[in-house]
């Protein structure tokens, strides 16, 4: 039924029309897109820079070496990855799933018609737009090549653009804090009649552990940077060793904010995933409310192991200890929910839709990343590992096969609510083979390396790396190319895809499926939902389920 | 059909997506309050480095403290208590919907910021006059009582720690200033009244923070 103000076909892409109608609007939907659509163009940008790192690596010359032998100077080199890894952590791998899929399904999936404040969200995504203008200013005026870290001393000393960058990270970060309010009174004041906690979908839960981590670690960060410009511009002698200060102070900090970052990255990828295993195995969550508890545990824990960032620093032994032993101390939220994400496939009637296959992509690379965080946690194996390429494949195993793999599922499986279209699934399924063949290629082999010392950062490196680097480079240009066509699949849905029909294809139970139209409305629902169930109460369904699948 | 299909009763200041006002005056509470944790933490993260500078430099701190004015200091803070009063006899008299008296306090608490800023102004002043700038530019004339140039690292925090409060106090005032505008033009009353609330939350948190920094920096030896 539709009332007089909705007229059938109306809905929030259409509701209004320009490009002003996009850059003021205050509907989370929209917004959700925009951040979708900046972020894409981020990624695509950082995600060249690191092709051009895997190009200038694919040449080994240390041997009989000239300036001129190289592609880009050892200079050019530390702005390149410096660019690459900062746009990646600031740019992407933070904002990217609470900003585009957490605002466009959070009110969706608790019943409400927005977040709780509108106006604060737009301003977040315009701060996000400052604050990206600042960090891509750097590399076109003086570059930055301190590591996303801004490691001090070098970051008090180097004459690149440190203040601009550090700046851009800070209006970031506010981004981020308020994202994260606006998110947190969201569920607890916008829920639907009927909505209690244990019956938000899990998603939600993950996305609200999310928001608890953004408001109490970015400040932190916040103030650190603020002292990093601070010293750089005064000397203040906080964390530069020559005036008296303490460079380890600066990696407490940072660490206390950059560890449960890494949650921000992962907590919302996990409650994605829940949500594609439980619609596509149509099975009921195993050990739902473990796993909602298990995104606080993972929050919470998450704030007292930033030291194992530091156990090659110089930092007493004592401290290393109890921080290798509080690191281990995470896996076990973690493992809950592995656990249950292969209870809740055990005799599900598993359908292999696109959504899926990421699915099972992420699984495996996850599982990947994850035990082989496991070395990096232990005190001994880390201090032969720290700064190897170890490292490198292992955080790229776990931000991008854990998070950008479970973002690039879900964006395939919200698609038809987010766009009103079908999309190949034929190339959906394509692309995630060739992502995940590429994905491997270029990084499995970085884990050899690194346990034979070849040291990250580097720009060249002894012949006897050779081999692996001309693997890891071959197979970063296949994952382009899956890249490429998870984009053309996308570009291709939008101009010449079917229309969907059907406000709920994947028949889930939530409120996000069950009471929107094919495309939602500008304010969501034609009338107030109510639950009264849980999200997943799939099991009546087991077994006609089959038949109608696609 | 009017715009009253969205809910029965909608008083003009309530947002759309709001079921009713109640709602809305906690959501806006709320949020002010996981805002105000986060500024907790912001300021947490200075007090961490003032304990590390006072732990690896006692003496030097030490010295410090001792050319802070600690009779400013007081004063200071009594100013700022008396402005949260202020600032919550305003809500109150929103409340009780007391136009005028709302922004006499509100004017009231404003004052008490200027004078605030004015006095810290006037004590980095006197630093800056015995030459204690901060950081690099840190050498004292030479009739300063403190010589040793360790003390620089006390400076550089305190600068810093009260630079990054009086910036909340900037803020704040202007907070005040624009809620002042809507007082007058008659916009909050007793059912309306969360944005002057947690205007007067944020000058609380402000106040807080200074209850902290003043003995840590003017009176612990
Ligand atoms: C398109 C696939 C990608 C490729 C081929 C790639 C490749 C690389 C390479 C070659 C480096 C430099 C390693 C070194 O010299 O130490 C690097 C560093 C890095 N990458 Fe990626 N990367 C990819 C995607 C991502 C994603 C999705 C993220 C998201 C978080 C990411 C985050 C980082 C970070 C944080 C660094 C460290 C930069 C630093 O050391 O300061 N990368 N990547
Ligand atoms: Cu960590």
């Amino acid at each position: 039924m539709l009332t007089s103000h909705h007229d059938a076909g109306s809905n929030y892409l259409n509701a209004k029309k320009g490009f002003m109608s996009w850059l003021f609007t205050v509907d989370h939907k929209r917004i959700g897109i925009m951040y979708f659509v900046s972020i894409g163009v981020f990624f695509l940008v950082a995600g060249l820079f690191a092709l051009l790192l895997r190009a200038e690596l694919m040449q080994v010359r240390i041997p009989d070496a000239t300036a001129t032998s190289y592609m880009i100077s050892a200079d050019h080199y530390n702005e390149a990855f410096t660019f690459h890894g900062a746009i990646m952590v600031f740019l992407v791998i933070i904002p990217s799933i609470p900003a585009t899929l957490g605002n466009f399904l959070l009110p969706l999936m608790i019943g409400a018609k927005d977040v709780a404040f509108p106006k604060l969200n737009l301003i977040s995504y315009h701060l996000y737009i400052v604050g990206a203008l600042f960090l891509v200013y750097t590399v076109a005026f003086g570059g930055l090549d301190t590591g996303w870290t801004f490691y001090t001393p070098y970051s008090t000393q180097t004459s690149t653009s440190v203040i601009a960058a550090v700046f851009g990270a800070f209006i970031l970060g506010f981004a981020s804090i308020l994202t994260g309010v606006n998110f947190i009174v969201t569920v607890h004041k916008m829920r639907a009649p009927g909505m209690t906690w244990v019956r938000m979908p899990l998603f939600v839960w993950a996305i609200y552990a999310t928001s608890v981590i953004q408001v109490l670690a970015t400040p932190v960060v916040g103030v650190t940077l603020i002292l990093v410009a601070i010293e750089r511009l005064l000397g203040i002698g906080i964390f530069d060793s020559t005036l008296g200060g303490d460079p380890i102070l600066f990696q407490n900090f940072f660490w206390f904010y950059s560890h449960p970052a890494v949650y921000i990255m992962i907590l919302p990828a996990f409650g994605l995933v829940s949500e594609m295993i439980t619609a596509h195995s149509r099975k009921s969550i195993f050990g739902y409310k473990a796993v909602a508890i298990s995104s606080i545990g993972i929050a919470v824990i998450g704030f007292f192991v930033w030291g194992h960032h530091m156990f090659t620093s110089g930092q007493s032994a004592l401290a290393s200890v109890f921080f290798s032993l509080l690191t281990y101390g995470v896996a076990v939220p973690t493992a809950i929910k592995v656990f249950s994400w292969v209870a809740t496939l055990y005799k599900g009637s598993i359908s292999f839709t696109t959504p899926m296959c990421y699915t099972f992509v992420f699984l495996f690379l996850f599982l990947i990343g994850g035990l082989t965080g496991i070395f990096l946690g232990a005190l001994s194996t880390d201090v032969h590992l720290h700064n190897t390429y170890f490292v490198v494949a292992h955080f790229h195993y776990v931000m991008m096969g854990g998070t950008i793999i479970a973002w690039i599922g879900a964006v395939f499986h919200w698609w038809p609510k987010m766009t009103g279209k079908k999309y190949s699934e034929t190339w959906g399924i394509i692309s995630s083979v060739v992502v995940f063949i590429g994905f491997n290629l270029t990084f499995f082999p970085q884990f050899v390396m690194g346990t034979r010392g070849m040291p990250r950062r580097y720009y060249d490196y002894l012949p006897e790396y050779y081999n692996f680097h001309l693997l890891s480079s071959i197979g970063s240009f296949v994952l382009a190319i899956g890249l490429f066509i998870v984009l053309f699949t996308w570009l291709h849905s939008i101009f010449y895809g079917e229309k969907e029909t059907r406000s709920n294809p994947w028949r889930a139970k939530s409120i996000d499926w069950t009471d929107t139209a094919v495309v939602p409305i500008e304010h969501n629902f034609e009338k107030q939902p109510i639950s009264s169930h849980g999200p997943y109460e799939f099991d009546e369904l087991v077994k006609p389920a089959k038949a109608g699948e696609h | 059909m009017s715009h009253q299909d969205h809910g029965a009763s909608h008083p003009k200041y309530q947002a759309h997506h709001f079921k009713t006002m109640e709602q809305q005056t906690s959501a806006g509470k709320l949020g002010m309050w996981v805002f105000m944790a986060q500024e907790l933490l912001f300021f947490s993260g200075l007090f961490c480095a003032f304990g590390y500078v006072k732990f690896m430099y006692p003496e030097a701190v030490a010295l410090g403290q001792s050319s802070m004015d600690w009779r400013l200091g007081t004063i200071n803070s009594i100013i700022l208590l008396v402005s949260s009063l202020t600032m919550s006899l305003c809500v109150r008299s929103t409340r009780s919907n007391n136009r005028s008296a709302a922004a006499k306090f509100l004017l009231a608490t404003m004052v008490c910021g200027f004078v605030f800023l004015a006095i810290k102004g006037a004590e980095w002043g006197m630093h800056f006059h015995e030459g204690y700038f901060p950081g690099k530019y840190f050498h004292p004339i030479a009739e300063a009582p403190i010589q040793n140039p360790m003390a620089h690292v006390f400076f550089g925090l305190y600068y810093v720690m009260t630079g990054m409060h009086a910036m909340h106090i900037v803020v704040g005032l202007g907070l005040m200033l624009w809620m002042l505008v809507r007082i007058v033009k008659g916009e909050f009353n007793s059912e309306n009244y969360v944005a002057l609330e947690n205007t007067s939350l944020f000058w609380h948190l402000v106040d807080i923070v200074w209850i902290f920094v003043f003995p840590l920096l003017y009176l612990s030896k």
